[in-house]
C-alpha cells in the first residue's frame, strides 16, 4: 500500500501518510466494532480502534515535541544509526521471551498433570499450545530477528534505517499483531493451521506490517556505503522475503463477512496439508533458520573478534539452502494421503539439506579458529557457539527423520517435539540470547554487561534444561513410537493409546521440570540486562579485556 | 570498507579485503569433505528418484523402476492380515459364544482380539484396566447392571444402553425434584433410607420416614429392599457399590434429577466377530456369570 512510499519518504511525508493511515484505521476499527455481533471481532476491533488512537498520539507528540527521533539525517560526518527502535526490539523480545517459555513450560505441566488445565476454555492446552508457539517464535523470535537486522543492517551498511516512522510502525505493528493473535487465541479464534493459527484479519494486519518492514531493510540496503552487503543481510532479506510469501499463500483464506472473526481457507483436502506445510516446513527454514544464520553471522564474528572462516562456503551454503528448503516440507506428511512422488521428492530434497545446513555450522565454528581460548573466559560467546553446536545437531536429526523408515517410527511422536526443541532452546533461543548479551552493553554504552558469572550460570542451568527436555523426549518419543506398532503374535495391536499415554508420564514431568530449568536461565538474563542497562557493574574475579566489547559509534 | 585481501596471520590465510563493520572474510577454499557428502547426497537422491516414484508431470509422475506404491503396500498388509485371521474367524462367527469359550484355542484368539478391540474403542470411558470411573461401569467386579451372563454382555455391547439402536436397553429413572413428584426434604428422606441399606446412614428417624416413600416410589424398579432388578438395568443399591458416589449429596442429586448414562451401539461400527470377541473378552475380566 502507501507503505512503499513512506519507507524512502522524508519526514514530513512519512509522518503525514503514517497519521493519516491511522486515522483511518481508527475509524474503520471502531466502525467495526459497532456493527460486529461476534464478541472476538469486538475486542480485537475495539483493540486495533485503541492501538491506532495511541499512535496518533504518539506521532502528534512526537511532532511537537520535535524531538531526535524526528530529526532527519544530521549534519556531521558520522551516521547517527537508529538505535532506539533496538533498545525497543531487545526490551520487546526478553519480555515476550520470557512469557513464551512460561507458557510453555505451563503447558509442559498441564500434559504431565492434567487437572492443571482448570476445566476453563481459555486455559486449556488446546489454546494455551498456540500461545505458546507463536509468543516464542513470532514474538519472541520475531522480535529478536526484527531488532538484529535494523542493527547488523545499518551497521554493516553504513546507513540509518530510512523514514522516521516506518521503523516504529513495524516495531509497534509487530507487537500489535502479537497481542491481536495472542488474545485470539485465549478467545478460540483459530485457522486451525499450526503456526498460523491467526484468523484473516490478523494476517491481513501482519502482511502489511511486513511489506514495510522489507521496504525498511531493502532501504537500508540501497543506501549502503559499502559495495558489496554482507552475507547476514543475504540472510535476513532471504527470511523477510519468504515469509512474506509463505504467509500470504498459506493464509489464502475468505471471511465468513467482513464483521465475522471467522474464515474459510481456499484450500481443501491433501492440497491443504500440502500447503500447511510448506509453509510450516520453511517457517523452520526461513524463519527459524535463515533468519538467525544472519544473527550468527554478526555476533559470532564479532564477537570472537575473527574473520568468518569461508566466503565461499558462506556463498555456496547460502544459495544451497535457499533452493533445497523450500522443497522438503512434504516430509511432514508421510504415509498420509500425499502421493508417493511428492513423499519421495520431500524426503531426497530433505537429505540433499544436510550439507548446505552445515555450510553455516562450518562457518560459525571455524570462524573460531584461533580464538578457542576465548571459550574459557566469555561465556556469552559459549553461549553463540554452543548454539551453533545445536543447530549442526539438529539439521543432521531432521533429514534422518525425513527418512521415510524412521519417520515411520518417529511421526506424531514426542521424538519430533524433542527435535524442535532441539533447535529451538538450543539453536535459536541460544543464539539469540548471544546476541541480547552483546546487545545490551553496546546500545546502552556500557562498558560490559553487569556480570559475566551471572551469564554462566545462565548457560549451564539452561544447558541442563535442554539436555533434560530433548533426552526425555527422545526416550519417550522412541517408546511412544514403539508402542504405538507392537504387534502379539496373533496380529492384534498389543497396547491401547491410553497405555502409551500412560508410559509417557514420567517423561513429560522429567520435559516439564527441564523447562522450569530454561525459564530460569532466562529470568536471570533477563535481570542481568536489566542491571547492565541501568549502568551497573558487578565486581568479579574474572571479566572480559575492554577490546572484546566493541563499541556502537566508534566505526561509523 | 573493500579493500585489498591481507594475509590473517594466525591462521596464514588471506582475506577476501571485504570488511564490514570490522568484521572480515577469509578466503578458505570449501572443506572437501562438505562438497563430496554435499554431492553424495545429490547422486543418492537421484538414483532414488530412479528407484522410486518422483517427479510430476502434466498429468502423471514418473513412477520409478521399482514399481513402489505405498497405497498397494497397505492393501497387501491389509489383506495378508485378514487372510491369516480367516480361519479364526469363520469360526467364531460360526460357533456360539458358549462355544468359543469351551474351545481352548478359539477363546485365546478371541480373547487377544477382545483386548485389541477393548483398548481402541471401551477404555476411553471404562479405563484401559476396565477399571470404569463415575458414572462408568467397572467391568472386572461381579456388579452388573444389566446381567452378567456372556449373552447379557453381548447384547449389551452390540445394542448399547440408551443408544440410536432400536433394540437398545433402555430403563428410565424418574427425576424426583425436577419432575415435582418429591419434595426436597422427602427425596433427603429417601437418600437417608437408601443409604441405611448400605449401613451407612445417619439419621435413623429420616431413614425410616424415607423408608415408607420408597416402598411408594422406587421398589417397582429397585425392588423391596433396593435389591435391584437385573431385567430393567435397576442397581441393587443394598450393597456398597455405587455407579456415581454413595455420599448423600450424589444419591440426592440421582433421586432429583435421574441418571441416564448413555453406552453406544457397537453393532454397526464393530464387524460381528470382534462385538463377540469383546464380549468374551469382558466376560473373563473377573465378574462373568
Amino acid at each position: 500500500m502507501t507503505r512503499e512510499i513512506t519507507a524512502n519518504a522524508r519526514l514530513s511525508v512519512d509522518g503525514w501518510v503514517t497519521a493519516g493511515a491511522l486515522l483511518i484505521g481508527a475509524f474503520y476499527a471502531t466502525l467495526t466494532a459497532a456493527r460486529t455481533e461476534d464478541p472476538v471481532m469486538s475486542v480485537h476491533a475495539y483493540i486495533f480502534a485503541g492501538a491506532f488512537i495511541l499512535g496518533l498520539f504518539g506521532i502528534i507528540k512526537a511532532y511537537f515535541d520535535n524531538s531526535e527521533r524526528l530529526a532527519d539525517q544530521p549534519a556531521g560526518t558520522s551516521i547517527q544509526y537508529n538505535l532506539d527502535i533496538i533498545k525497543a526490539g531487545v526490551i520487546a523480545s526478553v519480555f515476550w521471551g520470557i512469557a513464551g517459555f512460561l507458557a510453555g513450560d505451563t503447558i509442559a505441566f498441564q500434559l504431565a498433570y492434567p487437572d492443571l488445565n482448570f476445566d476453563t476454555s481459555f486455559f486449556n492446552f488446546g489454546r494455551l499450545r498456540p500461545l505458546h508457539t507463536s509468543a516464542v517464535i513470532f514474538a519472541f523470535g520475531g522480535n529478536v530477528l526484527i531488532a538484529t537486522s535494523f542493527y547488523v543492517v545499518q551497521r554493516t551498511c553504513k546507513a540509518r534505517l530510512p523514514g522516521t516512522f516506518a521503523p516504529w510502525f513495524v516495531f509497534w505493528g509487530y507487537q500489535l499483531f502479537i497481542v491481536i493473535a495472542a488474545t485470539g487465541y485465549l478467545m478460540g479464534a483459530t485457522q486451525g493451521k499450526e503456526y498460523a493459527e491467526p484468523e484473516w484479519y490478523t494476517d491481513l494486519w501482519l502482511t502489511l506490517v511486513w511489506v514495510v518492514y522489507l521496504f525498511v531493510f531493502l532501504g537500508t540496503l540501497w543506501k549502503r556505503q559499502e559495495p558489496h552487503i554482507y552475507v547476514a543481510n543475504w540472510f535476513y532479506l532471504a527470511f523477510i522475503a519468504t515469509i512474506a510469501m509463505l504467509h500470504i499463500i498459506n493464509n489464502l483464506a475468505v471471511p465468513v463477512s467482513w464483521t465475522s472473526s471467522k474464515s474459510y481457507i481456499l484450500f481443501a483436502g491433501v492440497q491443504d496439508a500440502l500447503t500447511q506445510w510448506w509453509y510450516g516446513h520453511n517457517a523452520v527454514g526461513f524463519f527459524l533458520t535463515a533468519g538467525f544464520l544472519g544473527i550468527m553471522y554478526y555476533f559470532v564474528p564479532k564477537r570472537a573478534g575473527r574473520p568468518v572462516y569461508s566466503y565461499r562456503l558462506s556463498i555456496v551454503h547460502f544459495w544451497s539452502l535457499i533452493f533445497m528448503y523450500i522443497w522438503a516440507g512434504p516430509h511432514h506428511l508421510h504415509y498420509t494421503a500425499l502421493p508417493d512422488w511428492a513423499q519421495t521428492l520431500g524426503m531426497t530434497f530433505s537429505i540433499m539439506l544436510w550439507m548446505p545446513s552445515w555450510g553455516g555450522m562450518i562457518n560459525g565454528l571455524m570462524t573460531l579458529s584461533g580464538a578457542w581460548d576465548k571459550l574459557r573466559t566469555d561465556p556469552v560467546l559459549r553461549m553463540l557457539v554452543v548454539s551453533v553446536a545445536f543447530y549442526g545437531m539438529s539439521t543432521f536429526e531432521g533429514p534422518v527423520m525425513a527418512i521415510k523408515a524412521v519417520n515411520s517410527l518417529s511421526h506424531y511422536t514426542d521424538w519430533t517435539i524433542g527435535h524442535v526443541h532441539s533447535g529451538a532452546l538450543g539453536w535459536v533461543a541460544y543464539v539469540s540470547f548471544g546476541a541480547l548479551y552483546c546487545l545490551v552493553p553496546w546500545l546502552w554504552n556500557r562498558t560490559q554487561l553487569y556480570s559475566l558469572k551471572l551469564v554462566s550460570y545462565h548457560f549451564w542451568i539452561s544447558t541442563f534444561g535442554i539436555l533434560l527436555y530433548i533426552t526425555s523426549m527422545w526416550v519417550s518419543g522412541i517408546l511412544q513410537g514403539l508402542m504405538w506398532r507392537a504387534y502379539n503374535d496373533l496380529g492384534f495391536l498389543e497396547y491401547s493409546f491410553v497405555e502409551t499415554v500412560e508410559a509417557m508420564n514420567p517423561f513429560y514431568w522429567i520435559r516439564a521440570i527441564g523447562g522450569a530449568f530454561f525459564v530460569v536461565g532466562a529470568l536471570i538474563m533477563a535481570y542481568n540486562l536489566w542491571r547492565t542497562a541501568r549502568g551497573d557493574l558487578r565486581v568479579e574475579s574474572r571479566s572480559l579485556p575492554p577490546e572484546a566489547v566493541p563499541s556502537p559509534v566508534a566505526a561509523a | 570498507m573493500a579493500g585489498t585481501p591481507r594475509k590473517d596471520e594466525i591462521s596464514g590465510v588471506d582475506t577476501t579485503g571485504h570488511k564490514w563493520d570490522d568484521i572480515e572474510e577469509l578466503n578458505n577454499p570449501l572443506p572437501r569433505w562438505w562438497l563430496w557428502v554435499f554431492y553424495a547426497s545429490v547422486l543418492w537422491s537421484v538414483v532414488y528418484w530412479i528407484a522410486m516414484p518422483a517427479w510430476p508431470g502434466i498429468s502423471d509422475y514418473t513412477k520409478g523402476m521399482l514399481g513402489y506404491s505405498q497405497r498397494s503396500i497397505v492393501q497387501n498388509e491389509l489383506a495378508a492380515v485378514k487372510a491369516s485371521r480367516a480361519e479364526w474367524d469363520q469360526q467364531i462367527l460360526n460357533s456360539s459364544l458358549e462355544e468359543i469359550v469351551k474351545d481352548d484355542t478359539l477363546n485365546q484368539y478371541a480373547l487377544a482380539a477382545g483386548k485389541a478391540a477393548f483398548g481402541d474403542n471401551c477404555s476411553g470411558c471404562h479405563g484401559s484396566g476396565a477399571q470404569g470411573g463415575k458414572g462408568y461401569p467397572n467391568l472386572n467386579d461381579d456388579h452388573w447392571l444389566w446381567g452378567g451372563s456372556l449373552e447379557d454382555i453381548h447384547t449389551t455391547i452390540a445394542y448399547g444402553i440408551r443408544s440410536t439402536h432400536e433394540d437398545t436397553r433402555v430403563n428410565d429413572m424418574s427425576a424426583f425434584l425436577r419432575d415435582e413428584i418429591l419434595e426436597k426434604s422427602e427425596i433427603s428422606d429417601v437418600a437417608e433410607y437408601v443409604m441405611s441399606l448400605s449401613g451407612t446412614a445417619t439419621d435413623a428417624q429420616a431413614a425410616r420416614r424415607g423408608e415408607e416413600l420408597f416402598v411408594d416410589n422406587c421398589v417397582a424398579c429397585h425392588s423391596e429392599g433396593g435389591l435391584g432388578n437385573r431385567d430393567l438395568g435397576a442397581p441393587n443399591l443394598a450393597d456398597s457399590l455405587w455407579l456415581y458416589g454413595g455420599d448423600k449429596a450424589t444419591i440426592v442429586q440421582s433421586i432429583s434429577y435421574g441418571r441416564k448414562g448413555v453406552m453406544p451401539t457397537w453393532e454397526a461400527r464393530l464387524d460381528p466377530v470382534t462385538v463377540k470377541a469383546l464380549s468374551i473378552y469382558v466376560h473373563a475380566l473377573g465378574g462373568g456369570e
